[in-house]
């Protein structure tokens, strides 16, 4: 017995030794992901905080003079309140966060209804006929549309509408509200409402398949015992489904709709891309909405620009300055997506752990 | 016990018992909101059907009296064939090649890079790492699959190409790294693509029953020996499918490669040159605001054209290894 | 015999116990529901073999028989809860106060308004303890919040819970005991005002105490609901019951007194059963 287990020794600890090795490897990869996250991290943190340069550094112009005594860092409130500007030392993201918050706001207004009635048809009231597996293999399919063809759509069918409105151009379609009128151009041309329905058909698909898992997770017993009490289905899904469902969907939403929010590709081509010093419906402010009230009417139909479009922007420009302005944009922009990635994972959380069925 | 005899009846017996269907807003409201419903399931189709009708009208064949088509203009085989794509000038060329030549070299970079990392991070998070570390490394791994593109282009461009390929490239090997290079572009690629590999590589690793690990462990497999030769190959196909996926977004990934890679299209394997992917052509050309009606315009199309056919082959291979893959499990 | 003896015990002393009560005959006549030739289908597979049975009014009927015999088939066939079942079928004629609950212009919310239903399973809705209590009213229309309260305090006291939850009636539903959760189930039952209160296996997941609990409250019941129960457990048949049904194997062997057919079945398999020879 003592030969064979001398002849394996060797090879077991060979064999342990490539063992480990691998397990580093694995280990290694799984880390690779946080590493790069913090350098990227880094690398802009330290960009957007190294602006402005000490005046030694600058080239002496006079305009540089001019502008240093009323420019502050990127990262503080004057960058908030500002335009973009010909300046980089004046230039400010308002305009962007105004055009992103309305972004934002109008896909979800759109997304949420569309998708949540979309997963409740799907699983609730679709039998598995040939309707609900060709609809099935449809989203799966969209959810793969790369995103720069839902721009292609996006410019198509909504900026242009396939050309339908081409006779009468600059003509808008004015809406009788009673109590007021809103000017809706036709077609939408380059508008935040173009932008908001381009991104809703991108995050629809994945609304829907988030929403259709949360309603799967609901136990079927909880549909039976409402409908031996005399509930009809639609006050069975409406009562005790969707509220059921409700923390996985609003998990599932918030993912996408940052996934909306740091979209740039469908806003380019729809035409976003341009120099914009106002900011939607002329609201810069919570007061403006009680001031001004007809400008949240307004703004659906303004021409604007998005936080992701306006870094863009910056990354774009030939002066070396505004890259910093595009680091600090990114901080503003990574941050917004951090704390809506934050209450989504929190809402699940709280979800796993408070239900038990 | 006194409950029940304490508490008079509900209501007095009910006499005549009406069970009959009859008009009620309650009945009405339940057909109206099926209708409703079935009507947001359709959008979906309708948006496909759009996509579909979009591309056949503005590339293949105009529907429009008086207006043509891209393929109507340019012949297939020139769009194939040609080895130039230079539409803005006057000597127009469209020839796919050198965008179809961009988009795979930087998605093969990407993949070299993405596919493994993301697999061998699967690896680790199914067999290896206690629940503990998986609880706290899938929310890492999901803020990396929410960073914006842009952003990654952006760090593509002041971090990757300036501090990682050129100390490397240029001054150790000197090789010439321009600004905008496919490497740095393949590179942040392949950090976008981890996350999509390693959750459903995980998915598929974890699928697999633990009876198949336990059998590898009684015949004195170390854990290197059931993860590769056991687990990895029952969950072979879930995992190709993943790959499958991953390479498609990294096909269809628009920002990050249009600001690292630059817009130049370019027939040639040299990733430290400026390369132009599709993606990046359909962002560059919208740049400049082209006239609706021109070639140029129209060619947008033909090239959106071909990436949604690649990518929806993609995919549809994918769903199908997928499917394949759920037969076998459940 | 001694098993047959000690049946009819419990049948005598539950008759003691009633006549005390009040001063009607053990057993009303009036028939409530009429189940003529069903034969029901899962898909291809048929579980119910030409039943024909009558339930009887203001009487609790109970249905004996070995697991997979068909009973709670049966009981769901009676408010149409198996309409929700993927492929299920029938032919056969179920007659509620003489009309056929299957004909095509019956409204099923209507039916299951009339005929409640509770689970074996307790399915509290992951709400207040009130709002389970008051989601059938509810959804029936009644809005108006103290009529609310009302039919949730009358509820919850006919099903004998009202003492134990009268100071938490917005908690969670969750949070109750698993008997609790059951007479809550029971509770909501009849706060949509049912006339027949179908149960099934009620008392198969509770503890002793929950269960004589739970019995009390169906010995109160029938005094106003006609009542159908299926129960595994033979001596809880024969406590509660003052009909019941045997099903063996998809068909409905006997259906007597419950007295009579726990003493002298006519039946082989009705003796062989509740003397414990199998199943
Ligand atoms: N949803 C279903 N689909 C297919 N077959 C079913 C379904 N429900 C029940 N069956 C079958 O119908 C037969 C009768 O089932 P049923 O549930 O009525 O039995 P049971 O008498 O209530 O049994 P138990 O005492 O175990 O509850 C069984 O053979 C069962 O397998
Ligand atoms: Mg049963």
């Amino acid at each position: 017995m003592s030969v064979p287990t001398k002849l394996q020794e060797p090879h077991l600890a060979r064999r342990h030794r490539i063992d480990k090795a691998f397990e580093w490897v694995c280990c290694g990869s799984t880390w690779f992901g946080v590493v790069v996250l913090g350098m990227l991290l880094l690398s802009v943190g330290w960009k957007a905080l190294t602006w402005p340069p000490s005046k030694a550094k600058l080239p002496s112009s006079p305009v540089a003079t001019v502008e240093a005594t009323s420019s502050s860092a990127p990262l503080s409130t004057r960058f908030f309140s500002s335009y973009d500007s010909r300046k980089p030392r004046e230039a400010g993201i308002l305009a962007a966060i105004w055009g992103s918050l309305w972004l934002i706001v109008l896909v979800a207004l759109f997304s949420v209804p569309i998708g949540v009635g979309s997963a409740v048809y799907l699983e609730e009231y679709a039998n598995d006929g040939r309707l609900k597996r060709i609809i099935q293999v449809n989203l799966s399919n969209l959810a793969g549309v790369p995103s720069i063809v839902y721009a292609l759509l996006g410019m198509t069918a909504f900026v242009k509408m396939f050309g339908f409105f081409t006779k009468d151009e600059g003509k808008s379609l004015v809406i009788n509200l009673l109590f007021t009128t809103v000017d809706v151009p036709l077609p939408f041309d380059r508008t935040l409402i173009s932008g908001a329905l381009t991104l809703t058909l991108l995050v629809l698909p994945t609304v829907i398949v988030a929403s259709q898992e949360a309603l799967r997770a609901v136990p079927s017993s909880i549909r039976t015992a409402s409908y031996a009490l005399g509930a009809t289905q639609w006050q069975t899904i409406r009562y005790q489904v969707i509220p059921a469902a409700m923390p996985g969907i609003m998990t599932g939403v918030i993912l996408a709709l940052s996934r909306a929010m740091g979209e740039a590709a469908p806003l380019m081509l729809i035409g976003a891309l341009t120099y914009v010093a106002y900011t939607p419906g002329d609201i810069t402010s919570v007061s403006d909405i009680f001031k001004n009230p007809h400008g949240l009417l307004d703004a659906p139909f303004d021409k604007f620009t998005a936080l992701p479009l306006q870094i863009y922007q910056w990354i774009n420009h030939p002066r070396a300055e505004y890259g910093h302005l595009a680091a600090a944009g990114i901080m503003v922009l990574l941050t917004i997506l951090l704390l809506m990635n934050t209450v989504a994972i929190v809402i699940r959380h709280k979800f796993q752990k408070c239900t038990r069925w | 016990m006194s409950l029940a005899n304490a508490v008079s009846p509900l209501t007095p017996p009910k006499t005549g018992l009406r069970l009959q269907k009859q008009f009620s807003w309650a009945r009405a409201r339940e057909a109206g909101v099926r209708a409703v419903l079935l009507g947001c399931a359709s959008l979906s189709l309708l948006t496909t059907l759009a996509i579909v009708y979009m591309f056949l009208t503005e590339a293949v064949y105009s529907v429009t009296p008086g207006t043509t088509a891209f393929f109507q203009e340019v012949s297939l085989w020139n769009f194939l064939a040609d080895t130039e794509w230079s539409p803005q000038f006057a000597d127009k060329h469209f020839g796919i090649l050198p965008l179809l030549c961009g988009t795979f070299v930087i998605a093969g970079i990407g993949s070299l890079i993405g596919l493994p990392i993301g697999l061998a991070a699967a690896i680790y998070l199914s067999e290896y790492a206690k629940p503990k570390f998986r609880r706290m490394m899938k929310p890492v791994l999901e803020v990396l699959a929410g960073i914006p593109s842009v952003v990654y282009g952006y760090f593509a461009l002041v971090f990757v190409t300036p501090y990682a390929l050129r100390p490397i490239f240029q001054s150790l090997l000197g090789i010439d790294v321009d600004i905008f290079n496919a490497m740095s572009a393949g590179v942040v690629l392949g950090v976008m693509i981890i996350p999509t590999v390693c959750s459903l590589s995980e998915d598929a690793l974890r699928a697999v029953p633990r009876g198949l690990r336990e059998a590898g462990y009684a015949l004195g497999s170390t854990k290197y020996d059931v993860s590769l030769k056991v687990v990895v190959p029952a969950a072979f196909s879930g995992i190709v499918a993943s790959f499958l996926l991953a390479i498609s977004r990294a096909i269809g990934e628009t920002m990050a490669v249009c600001i690292a890679a630059g817009q130049m299209p370019r027939l040639s394997l040299n990733p430290f040159r400026s390369m132009e992917t599709m993606t990046a052509y359909m962002v560059g050309a919208s740049l400049g605001d082209t006239p609706a009606g021109t070639i140029e315009y129209k060619s947008l199309y033909a090239v959106g054209f071909t990436l949604f056919l690649i990518t929806l082959g993609m995919n549809i291979l994918a769903n199908w290894v997928m499917n394949r893959f759920r037969e076998v499990y459940e | 015999m001694t098993i047959m003896q000690s049946f009819t015990e419990l049948v005598h002393q539950r008759q003691q116990r009633e006549s005390a009560k009040r001063n009607r005959p053990v057993e009303s006549e009036v028939t409530k529901l009429d189940v003529r030739n069903l034969n029901f289908f899962y898909g291809e597979k048929q579980a119910l073999f030409d039943v024909s049975m009558t339930v009887a009014e203001r009487a609790v009927t109970a249905f004996i028989g070995p697991s997979g015999c068909g009973k709670s088939t049966f009981l769901r066939a009676l408010n149409r809860m198996n309409d929700i079942i993927e492929g299920a079928h029938h032919n056969g004629t179920v007659l509620l106060e003489g009309q056929e609950i299957y004909a095509p212009d019956v409204d099923v919310v209507s039916l299951r308004k009339r005929v409640g239903m509770v689970f074996q399973k307790s399915t509290p809705f992951p709400k207040s303890i009130f709002d389970n209590v008051a989601y059938g009213p509810k959804i029936a229309g009644q809005r108006n919040h103290k009529g609310l309260s009302e039919i949730v305090e009358q509820s919850l006291k006919r099903a004998a819970l009202w003492d134990e939850v009268k100071d938490r009636l917005q908690d969670s539903a969750l949070a109750l005991s698993g008997g609790q959760q059951q007479r809550l189930c029971i509770a909501r039952a009849l706060a949509t005002n049912p006339d027949v209160l179908l149960m099934d296996e009620p008392a198969s997941a509770l503890d002793p105490a929950s269960t004589s609990r739970v019995e009390d409250l169906i010995f109160e019941l029938k005094q106003n609901y006609t009542i159908v129960i299926v129960t595994h457990n033979m001596q809880q048949a024969a406590r509660i019951s003052d009909w019941t049904a045997f099903f063996y194997q998809g068909y409905l062997i006997e259906k007597d007194h419950t007295q009579k057919l726990f003493t002298t079945p006519k039946k082989k398999q009705t003796e062989d059963y509740i003397t414990g020879r199998f199943g």
